[in-house]
């Protein structure tokens, strides 16, 4: 063995070149994604087509924002505190969305959901709680039956049944309501236009502002209480938390529920804003929440909330400005390329997000 | 819960416990509820087992009281008649869910809520007698939940023949259209028509079977095969490997012809997804990257093979499947290297959304306006030609073929995968699985190596793909759903990674089973899901795991521990 001489710990020659190849292959990547943001955004702005719309797009992106940064907060405090992906976390935010359903129709039914403001309030609130406690149930059950027992097995494990756990709520909830889509009920005056210079329906403000609001208490719930420093000391280290007498098994199922909570009104806003629903509701923006969490450095709630509200920003105006002035058809399509597309590059170029570090422990 | 487990595992204690037995019958009441609100019970009854006797929606309720009372009797622990009450006990619980179900309707109407409750359900649950039958559903599980009970107290083989009884009594009932058609056409075609109904067997059938089974048990007994091919000296055992090989390529190559033709085409698409397996079998199981995009690969290959040989609108070059099979290939594997680029540094669990972003790229660029010129959108790629051109009587017509293809490039997979598995190139993959770092540490080049696997993963999905068009002779942009990528790495999953077996039977059970059980189409993914998590939870090493597979994820359940120790663990883990 010359394990010591410098002759032994030379690269080979195909090494160094496939070393060159990739490293010049992302540099080429990178010049054409921002060739085609650059030209595409220069193209578009310069044809003056679109000088109308770009106000009613970031009113849209902060709406899509808020709900992505809500589902978002679950993957993120999950991942912190297991390293696990939650695969059905989408689908509990659709779980979320159809408790929210049910009781709407039932409010209708009985005629108190379209009779003013006050009963508007009173029906968005009742559905939250109904959505918020369906979707804890379901994450609470997943977590005992589908994650605990797989706590100490290999990663691909444990995420092979979120994956199983996924499809099991979907489908479950295929066989339950049917293939068909489900239309929300028409809340009225939420509908109707909130008095300022732009397109903005007060149901656009209640998403945005139950979103604040509950990310506000999130954070000081993470932040200050007792709890939310159990939460953080398991994510840090669990045998040391359990050695300070912290409980850490319940500790991760206030995680899964305060996760699912935020999903579950998530699910709600989700509903009232785009008034349908059906059983693969969560498939699309439970990747895209992961994608935002993952934006925001994931582990991070406050970068999970900072992701969501990128990402849906630049979902909703991206494919008009990078596209558009390309000449592509039918921009609108694409939308979830995009977003897709931006998870890879940040993947790729910025694993630890907008405000992570946290990822390195992660990784580690 | 970790009292409780304890108490489940250690069944000689003598200590009788109310709370599990009464858990279990609370499970087998919910999963009897879940049963009937999800659609399962009223669906699959429209399959009988017994014609106008048992459906299989019954039998699931019936399987779930069986469940209840096995899982009472357990709980309960102590020997003797104890034992049987508490199977009783638990499988009244789960039979309650029915009729609860029943009497809630009387209440209230929620169909609107839940619409499976539907009359014909409550039909069913009560058989046709209205409230009035309400206590049937109780009754018979009380008395199941008490013969299982009992039936887990008796020797071994008289367990093992009510096993083997019901087995292949469900068995033949599922399968009976399969087996009536033929049996029609045979020179006894009376055979075919006392034993079987159009769905279902007949009474006399059943009868028969039980017969059969309980002849069958004793004979299969008596026989010993495995002790008796154990005990020969070894060169006689080598001499048998031959014949049964034959015999087993022989039933193989005639399965096609056996049944119907749409069995026929259930078999090529089996044989399209083994070939599939075997190709994740490489990314996934060997290099341990989970790869969810597959489809993206996968409709790469059936693109460039319809483009290149179709002979309608958008085919460019009329080839023939045979020049463009090459090409789909290495396009496939040109895409995998863009894509696999830049992710592969990436981890584990991130790489798994990195490339379910990617599969859903492919699929929403095939189904847009944008590529609409070339690819066709939604109306797709038609008329794609057969491989072999003949005849609409020819042995090779229609699916045949395509099964015979399938089967020989999964083969060659198959092949290529085991060889590769034991190279230089293998081991450098096992140990990436294992553990990156000291992969790295050892001089194994990573992205070189995760790159290799991901692109000769690609390559026989891309295959399978080409294959895929051939067989439906047209590509559409709605084929590309993320679905192929599950199943396919479900199957492999369930399965079992490494080995040639595990993907034969997991597609043979998730892919073969659903596509025969059309009608349970809404329920596919369920199963799939269900299996995914108990296969997690009881064995992760798949069903017919390679040997190395079965030793490096087979862990035997642990003695519970404490707090502190559970958690110590899973830093380590972590």
């Amino acid at each position: 063995m010359n394990a010591g001489t410098p002759a032994a710990v030379r690269i080979p020659l195909i090494e160094r070149v496939t070393d060159a190849a990739i490293s010049g292959f992302l540099w080429a990547l990178r010049i054409i994604v921002i060739l085609v943001v650059v030209i595409g955004s220069y193209l578009t702005l310069a044809s003056g087509r679109y000088t109308n719309n770009w106000l009613d797009f970031i009113v849209g992106g902060v709406v899509l924002g808020s709900i992505y940064a809500l589902i978002a907060l679950g993957y993120t405090m999950v991942y912190g505190i297991l390293r696990l992906i939650n695969f059905a976390h989408g689908d509990i935010f659709m779980a979320g969305a159809v408790g929210g359903y049910f009781t709407a129709v039932a409010l209708a039914s009985v005629d108190f959901l379209n009779g003013g403001v006050i009963n508007a309030i009173v029906s968005v609130a009742l559905m939250m709680v109904v959505a918020m406690a369906v979707a804890v149930v379901i994450a609470l059950l997943v977590e005992r039956v589908a994650y605990r027992p797989l706590r100490n097995a290999p990663r691909l494990v444990p995420l092979i049944s979120a994956i199983g756990a996924s499809w099991t709520i979907e489908y479950t909830f295929r066989g339950f309501l049917g293939p068909g889509i489900y239309a929300y009920p028409d809340i009225g005056v939420l509908l109707e236009n909130v008095p300022v210079p732009f397109q903005l329906r007060w149901v656009d403000l209640l998403v945005i502002v139950s979103a604040v609001v509950m990310m506000v208490i999130l954070y000081l719930f993470v932040q200050r209480s007792r709890m939310g420093t159990a939460i953080r000391a398991v994510s840090e280290d669990k045998a040391t938390a359990a050695l300070m007498g912290i409980d850490v098994n319940r500790t991760i199922e206030v995680t899964f529920a305060v996760g699912a909570a935020m999903a579950g009104a998530a699910g709600v806003l989700y509903g009232l804003e785009f008034r349908q629903v059906f059983f693969l509701t969560g498939f699309v923006p439970g990747v895209k929440a992961f994608a935002a969490a993952v934006l925001g450095g994931i582990g991070n709630v406050p970068g999970a909330m900072l992701g969501g509200l990128f990402l849906g920003q630049v979902e909703s105006w991206g494919p008009t400005l990078f596209l558009a002035g390309l000449g592509v058809p039918a921009v609108n399509q694409l939308r979830d390329v995009i977003a897709f597309t931006m998870l890879v590059l940040v993947l790729v170029f910025r694993p630890s997000g907008i405000l992570g570090e946290r990822i390195t422990a992660a990784r580690a | 819960m970790e009292a409780q487990a304890g108490a489940l595992r250690s069944p000689e204690k003598a200590d009788f416990g109310w709370r599990p037995i009464l858990q279990a019958g609370l499970i087998g009441f919910g999963v009897t509820v879940y049963l009937c609100i999800t659609g399962i019970v009223g669906t699959f009854a429209e399959r009988p087992i017994i014609a106008d006797v048992v459906s299989l929606g019954l039998t699931s309720l019936l399987l779930a009281y069986v469940a209840a009372g096995y899982l009472g009797a357990r709980a309960a622990g102590v020997p003797g008649g104890m034992r049987i009450a508490a199977g009783a006990l638990s499988g009244l619980m789960a039979g309650l869910g029915p009729a609860a179900l029943v009497l809630l309707r009387q209440v209230v109407d929620y169909r609107g809520f839940a619409i499976q409750a539907s009359p014909a359900l409550f039909d069913l649950l009560t058989f046709g007698l209205g409230v009035a039958g309400v206590w049937i559903m109780p009754t018979a599980a009380l008395l199941i939940g008490a013969a299982t009970a009992a039936a887990g107290a008796a020797r071994p083989a008289i367990r093992r023949l009510v096993i083997w009884t019901f087995g292949s009594l469900v068995v033949l009932g599922l399968f009976s259209p399969l087996i009536r058609v033929p049996l029609l056409n045979s020179p006894v075609p009376s055979l075919g028509s006392t034993l079987f109904a159009i769905q279902g067997l007949t009474i006399v059938g059943a009868l028969v079977t039980v017969l059969i089974a309980v002849g069958g048990e004793e004979f299969v007994r008596w026989l010993a095969p495995r002790q008796r091919i154990a005990a020969l000296p070894a060169r006689r055992r080598q001499a048998l490997t031959g014949p049964a090989l034959v015999a087993g390529l022989l039933v193989v190559a005639w399965l096609p012809f056996g049944f119907t033709s749409f069995f026929a085409q259930v078999v090529a698409l089996v044989a399209i997804y083994i070939l599939m397996g075997f190709g994740l079998n490489i990314t996934l199981g060997l290099a341990g990257l989970l790869d969810l995009g597959f489809v993206a690969f996968f409709a790469v290959g059936a693109y460039t093979v319809g483009l290149l040989t179709s002979t309608g609108e958008y085919g460019i070059a009329h080839w023939s499947f045979w020049a463009a099979v090459p090409v789909a290939i290495v396009m496939a594997m040109i895409f995998a290297f863009i894509f696999g680029l830049p992710i592969l540094g990436i981890r584990g669990d991130y790489l798994a959304i990195a490339t379910l972003g990617f599969g859903e790229i492919v699929r929403i660029l095939a189904n847009s306006t944008l590529l609409l010129p070339w690819l066709g959108g939604p109306q797709g790629v038609l008329d794609i030609n057969k491989p072999i051109p003949v005849g609409p009587t020819d042995p090779l017509a229609g699916p045949n073929q395509i099964y015979y293809i399938a089967l020989v490039c999964a083969a060659i997979v198959a092949f290529v995968s085991l060889r590769l598995r034991d190279s230089r190139l293998g081991r450098a993959w096992v140990a990436i699985r294992e553990d990156e770092d000291v992969a790295e540490a050892l001089g194994v080049n990573l992205v070189q190596t995760k790159l290799l696997a991901y692109m000769l993963g690609a390559a026989f999905a891309g295959l399978g793909g080409a294959v895929f068009a051939a067989l439906i002779g047209s590509v559409f942009a709605s084929s590309m759903q993320l679905y192929v990528s599950i199943n396919v790495a479900a199957l492999i999953i369930v399965g079992g990674m490494g080995g040639v077996p595990g993907p034969i039977v997991g597609a043979i059970f998730l892919i073969g089973l659903p596509e025969l059980f059309r009608e349970f189409a809404a329920y596919r993914y369920l199963f799939y899901g269900i299996s995914l998590i108990a296969m997690m939870l009881y064995r992760p090493e798949g069903l017919v795991p390679s040997r190395i597979a079965r030793r490096e994820l087979h862990v035997e359940p642990k003695a519970p521990t404490d707090g502190a120790a559970v958690a110590a663990g899973e830093t380590t883990a972590a």
